[in-house]
Order: structure tokens, then C-alpha cells, then sequence
């Protein structure tokens, strides 16, 4: 699997570098900057992109930027966003083209490499990885909404884990929960929140961050 | 005679006996000085003054209600009450006093005598009825004159009343105005009052800026210290210690380097808290608007964010604006009960204006809360007013302003104009000149050189419209020049006068 990373202190990325390399990924570039990241996913169009948001020149959000640029060129191109601190408006702005392929993650959570990886991988196939912090506050400033106050404690554990991108699978694995039980709970989430079911994980987490997003006015 | 005159008439008419009242405030105040400074009675001069003060207010509220003469109060702030010192005296100057009624008196009078504001105040209550008060009587004065003629059965006394009833639209008006003017005159501050007025004001938003900052340093370093610093020192300790066993008992080092990895995830979020405290990332990488809208997202409240700004203001008005919002989003959820919230942020010529409305259940006071007392205090170091209508049962409105935090921007010429503007100055001088003016000299004196002269080429017919039209052609171009100049110079006047 190809790799583009982007992150501007040095250390950092040659550990990235390092992690994706023993595991089997191939960077086939690792760069610096806003513009050099732009240049290098458009030329590469490599299976995933790892991309810190601050990047020179400017030290703001350069490598959001350029990501969302590239994805407007090439759709659906999967960009995993690293980030010191963690915001909905950039987690919306990631979603926004419904098309997945995106992750958002505090740069935390490289610590921990084998969820690390699962991410990245899930978001080279074209899923979605939302980091918890983003996701409890989703559901923090959907509390007083009607439809999520209808859920269970279990069903909202349920959905916490759906929405930041994880298989039935995976959620049956942390939750301690069979395959059927943890269908059954997404069926109930699915139709709490009037929502149409779908069999495709990908999708109907997107369904699931759509409705959690749409409760604000923009 | 239409509505406005009727006004202009009646407000002339109340302008000129509030001039005479002042008069006879000017007269009590003319004894009270008397009393106090000849036979030493000061007492009576504070109540004289507080009179003045009155009746002076008054007159300004009318200038602005009436006059459309917009007067500030030019007072001196009044002196702090004295200080109960320790021993339980009262301290001025050299003396000691048991209670502070004495040393309050001697404050109070020495602010009142020293202060310029009340000398020109008495000034004004003396002069106006033989100036303003004459000028806003015109023309009832002017009807009164013929009276004892009207009386006497000579209907000549008709004629005065004729006049000011004539000439009442054009004069009634413009006299209530100029009252005004002359009023601005002697009750506005001097120059040296403004400043001293805005020195004062200066110095205290500094400290109170100072003040606060000093405090938002002792809490981060309180932070830094309990939190991330601690948390260190602690992982620091648990390394060490999984140092010591890998050799020995390797899975129990394992076990301890995993809770050092949790501590330091901990010491990160609680870093990045602090660091949300100082200087929120989203503000420092998109400026207010996103940071506003990122903040409205993060709140429980269905928000509603409008932003209209031309440019990033200065890093520090932003911060305070962000915090200022921050903290009314807080109350509108805390205190407020509210569902919706709707933020505006906009901008007129340099100012940035920031509404902030919900519709929680009212009731807010500035005067009570802490955290608007806050805001204000933080707003006021930018020059920033902060005002809350909050009416019990709401909604609630709370808007502030910070004049000057935008970069003027001036608006300059439309290109073609730009154009037109260059192409004339640089080139009105040929058609003027050589081909108008001096070809015209060439002519009359019938000069047989024709040299580059066009118009002495043509025949001689077209010869004379030639040069003519060129003059013109070069006046024009001239004109027009100087026209869009003065346009571009008064639209930069325009934009600093605004700022």
C-alpha cells in the first residue's frame, strides 16, 4: 500500500516513516509542507495520505487545506488528518463530500500502533476513522436532541464506536458483544434515529456522522 | 408654515427660557461664589455647583435632543472617599480626622473649585441669555416689538410680526441650531479635559488589563504546574522504574511502561486544555469567524453564525472578541437556559460588532454577574463597550463593539477611473500647450513657422476651431483630472473620519 505523509517536525515523521514502513506500507513520499504535499498527492495518488494539519509556510491549517484541495481533485482520495487538537468544523469539512475515505485523529493516538494502523488501513479501503474526542463531542452537542436521548446507554456506546468508523465486528470485539447482538443494537440505533439501514459499514457510518452533523445550523 | 418651523418655533421658545432660568442659576451661583470665597461660607458652594451641574446637563440633553449638537460632560472624576487607615484615622494631607466627613468636604471642594468644567458652566449660565438666548428669540422678540404699537391702535405694529412670521421657516431652524454650536462652545470639554478625561480612562483599562493578565498567567502556570508538569515527573518515575525490572520481572515493566504511555496521553489533553485557554489552535489557524462557528458547534445550543468581515483583525482584538463570545455561549447554556443562539459578527468601517442572541430566560445583569463584568473589562482595554439587553423571560441580547480593530480598508478608484485619471493628468498638457495655447500665439502673431503645430497644417478655415478645441480639449482633460483626485482624497478623508 502507498503512502504520502506529511508532517513538518522531523522526528515525528521519520517515526510515522518508520511505524508505516514495519507494517508493511511503502512511503513513497514524506513531506514537509502545504505546497510539496499537494504536488506530491496529485503526482503519486498514492492509497492513503497521513497529514498533519499544521504545516509551513503559514502554520495554520496548510495540510487541511491541501488535502481537501487534492480530494476535490481526485475524489474519494483517502487522507487520514493528524492534529494536535481536534475541532467538528474540521471534522465536517472532511465529511462534507459524503464520499469517505477520510480519518481524523489527534496525534495521540500514534501511540498506540496497532490501533494506528487499523485506522489508516480502514481509511485506505475507503472508510472513515473519527477520533473519539471528535465523536463525544458530536454526541455532547447532540444531547439535548431528541432522537439520540431515545438511546439506550449501550446503544450509545454502540453508535460512539460506529460513528468513529469501526466495523460490527471490531465493536462486537471491544464491547464484549456477539456479531448478532451488536446487529441488533445497529438496527435499533438505525431506526431511533429514522435513518435507512445499509449493510455497507462505510455507508452507514457516513449516515450515522450526516445525522450527528445536521443537527447544526451551519 | 409647515411642521418643522412649528417645532423649531416651540424648542426656540423652550431654549430661551431654559437661557433664562440659567440666568438666575448663573445668579445663585454668582452668590454662592460671594459667600464662599469673600466671607468663607464654602459650604454653600458644593450645593451651588451641584445646581449648575443640573441645570448645564440639561441643556446639553437639549443641544443633542434638539439642536442635533452632540456635548460631552467635560467633569473631572470625582475623588475617591478618603481611606480609613489603620489606626483608624482619616488621613489628608497633614491633618488626622476621626470620621471622613471632613476630609470627603475638602476632597469635594477642592475637585469642584479646581475643576475648569465649573467656571465655564457658570460662564455659560451668564453669557446665553445675552447670546444664544437673543439669537433662538429672534423671532419671537421680533413679534414682541410691535406690540406696544398694537396697543397704542397703530396697526404698523403688525409689521414686526409679519417679518417673523415671514422669515420663521428659514431663521427658526438655523437659530436652534447655532444655539447649539454656541452652547458646544463653553459646556464641551477643552481639548485639555478630553485628554485628561481619556488619560484617566487609559490608565484604567491598563491596570484592569494588566490585572488580568497577571491572573490568566498565575492560572496557566497553576495548570502547567498540578497538571502536565506533574504528570512528568510522574511518567519520568514509572520509566525508571520499568528500568530497573526488565530484567528482572519483564512483564511487570511492561505493565508500567504501558501506564506511563497513559500518563502521557493524560499530560497531552491536559496540555492541549491549557493551550485551548491561551490561544485556541482553530483562532490562531482561521481567525474569528471559524473560530466563533468551531465554538458554536462545541456548544449543546442549535446555533446560527453570521460572519461578515473584510480582513483578520489584530491577533489580540480576536482573542478578546473569541473569549468575550466564549463566554457568553457559556452563560446563555449556564444561566440562561437556552435551546438556539444566534452570533453576528460584522463590521462598520474599522469597528467589529458581535451580537450574540439567545432565548434562554433573561434576566442577565452586568452589574451582578462576574462574567460579564469580565468581558467588559476584557473589551475595555481594546476600547470595547459591551451592552446586554436582558429582559426577565428573555430573550437575551448581549452585543459588544471594539472601534478600530479592523485595518482600514480605503476604498480606492474603480480601475477605468484609475485610467482616465492617469491618461488625463499625464496627458492634458498637449492639447493645452503646444497644439492649443502656443499654436494659438503662432497664429496671431503669424508666425510662417509651422513646425509640429496640426491645426496650422489644416486649412484655413478649420485652423481657428482647431486650436480652440484643443484648448478645450485640454481644459477638460485638466478638469477631470483634478475632479478624480479630489474624489480619491476625500473617500481616504472619509474612511479615516469613520475609524
Amino acid at each position: 500500500m502507498r503512502v504520502v505523509i506529511a508532517e513538518d517536525l522531523h522526528l515525528l515523521r521519520e517515526g510515522l516513516v518508520a511505524l508505516l514502513h514495519a507494517h508493511g506500507f511503502e512511503v513513497v513520499a514524506a513531506v514537509e509542507s502545504g505546497p510539496e504535499l499537494l504536488t506530491a498527492m496529485l503526482r503519486e495518488r498514492p492509497d492513503v495520505a497521513v497529514v498533519d494539519v499544521r504545516l509551513p509556510p503559514t502554520f495554520t491549517d496548510e495540510g487541511l487545506q491541501a488535502a481537501l484541495a487534492a480530494r476535490r481533485e481526485i475524489p474519494g482520495l483517502p487522507v487520514l488528518v493528524l492534529s494536535q487538537h481536534v475541532e467538528q468544523l474540521y471534522a465536517r469539512e472532511l465529511l462534507a463530500d459524503g464520499s469517505g475515505g477520510v480519518g481524523y485523529l489527534l496525534k495521540d493516538r500514534v501511540f498506540n500502533a496497532g490501533q494506528f494502523i487499523d485506522a489508516v488501513r480502514r481509511v485506505a479501503d475507503g472508510g472513515t476513522a473519527m477520533d473519539p474526542e471528535v465523536i463525544a463531542k458530536l454526541l455532547a452537542s447532540n444531547a439535548r436532541s431528541e432522537p439520540v436521548g431515545r438511546l439506550t446507554p449501550r446503544e450509545r456506546e454502540v453508535l460512539e464506536l460506529m460513528a468513529e468508523g469501526r466495523s460490527n465486528a471490531a465493536i462486537g470485539q471491544r464491547l464484549f458483544l456477539s456479531d448478532s447482538a451488536v446487529g441488533k443494537h445497529t438496527a435499533n440505533i438505525f431506526t431511533k434515529l429514522e435513518l435507512a439501514p445499509s449493510d455497507d459499514d462505510n455507508r452507514r457510518v457516513l449516515a450515522v456522522l450526516t445525522f450527528l452533523n445536521g443537527k447544526q445550523a451551519p | 408654515m409647515n411642521r418643522r418651523t412649528l417645532t423649531a418655533l416651540a424648542r426656540g421658545a423652550g431654549l430661551l427660557g431654559m437661557a433664562v432660568l440659567g440666568q438666575l442659576v448663573g445668579l445663585v451661583m454668582l452668590v454662592a461664589i460671594a459667600l464662599s470665597f469673600l466671607i468663607g461660607l464654602v459650604f454653600v458652594f458644593s450645593p451651588a455647583v451641584r445646581l449648575t451641574r443640573a441645570t448645564t446637563r440639561l441643556q446639553r440633553r437639549l443641544a443633542a435632543e434638539w439642536s442635533g449638537v452632540t456635548i460631552d460632560e467635560p467633569y473631572r472624576p470625582a475623588p475617591p472617599p478618603p481611606q480609613r487607615q489603620r489606626d483608624g484615622w482619616y488621613r489628608e494631607g497633614r491633618n488626622l480626622y476621626k470620621t471622613p466627613r471632613v476630609p470627603a468636604f475638602n476632597r469635594r471642594l477642592s475637585w469642584l473649585v479646581n475643576d475648569p468644567a465649573t467656571w465655564r458652566d457658570f460662564a455659560y449660565l451668564m453669557v446665553s441669555p445675552w447670546s444664544s438666548g437673543l439669537i433662538v428669540g429672534i423671532p419671537l422678540l421680533l413679534a414682541v416689538t410691535g406690540v406696544p404699537q398694537l396697543v397704542d391702535g397703530n396697526l404698523a405694529g403688525l409689521l414686526p410680526l409679519v417679518v417673523a412670521l415671514v422669515t420663521a421657516p428659514a431663521v427658526a431652524p438655523w437659530s436652534v441650531h447655532v444655539h447649539g454650536q454656541i452652547a458646544h462652545a463653553l459646556l464641551a470639554p477643552t481639548e485639555k479635559a478630553r485628554l485628561a478625561q481619556r488619560v484617566s480612562h487609559l490608565a484604567r483599562t491598563r491596570i484592569d488589563a494588566v490585572d488580568s493578565q497577571a491572573a490568566e498567567l498565575r492560572r496557566i502556570e497553576r495548570d502547567l504546574h498540578d497538571g502536565a508538569q506533574a504528570r512528568l515527573v510522574a511518567i519520568g518515575m514509572t520509566i525508571g522504574a520499568a528500568e530497573q525490572l526488565i530484567d528482572s520481572d519483564p512483564a511487570a515493566a511492561k505493565a508500567l511502561l504501558a501506564k506511563a504511555s497513559e500518563a502521557s496521553a493524560t499530560a497531552l489533553r491536559e496540555l492541549r486544555q491549557v493551550v485551548r485557554g491561551i490561544h485556541p489552535p482553530v483562532l490562531a489557524e482561521r481567525g474569528l469567524g471559524d473560530a466563533v462557528r468551531a465554538l458554536a458547534l462545541d456548544t449543546p445550543l442549535t446555533s446560527h453564525v453570521t460572519v461578515d468581515l473584510p480582513n483578520r483583525p489584530d491577533a489580540p482584538v480576536e482573542s478578546a472578541a473569541y473569549f468575550a463570545v466564549s463566554e457568553l455561549l457559556t452563560n446563555a447554556v449556564r444561566h440562561g437556559d437556552a435551546t438556539e443562539v444566534w452570533i453576528d459578527i460584522s463590521h462598520q468601517g474599522t469597528a467589529l460588532r458581535v451580537t450574540v442572541t439567545d432565548d434562554g430566560r433573561g434576566g442577565a445583569d452586568p452589574e451582578r454577574g462576574t462574567g460579564l463584568r469580565g468581558i467588559e473589562r476584557r473589551l475595555a482595554a481594546f476600547d470595547g463597550v459591551l451592552a446586554v439587553n436582558s429582559p426577565v423571560g428573555g430573550p437575551t441580547t448581549a452585543a459588544f463593539e471594539l472601534t478600530r480593530a479592523l485595518e482600514e480598508t480605503i476604498p480606492s478608484l474603480p480601475r477605468w477611473k484609475r485610467t482616465i485619471l492617469g491618461l488625463c493628468w499625464g496627458l492634458c498638457w498637449l492639447p493645452l500647450f503646444p497644439q492649443g495655447l502656443v499654436a494659438m500665439v503662432m497664429k496671431l502673431v503669424g508666425s510662417p513657422e509651422r513646425s509640429w503645430f496640426l491645426a496650422l497644417y489644416l486649412p484655413e478655415p478649420l485652423q481657428w476651431p482647431v486650436i480652440i478645441g484643443m484648448i478645450c480639449l485640454g481644459g477638460v482633460m485638466l478638469a477631470t483630472g483634478v475632479t478624480l483626485a479630489n474624489q480619491a482624497k476625500r473617500a481616504k478623508v472619509d474612511a479615516c473620519a469613520s475609524s
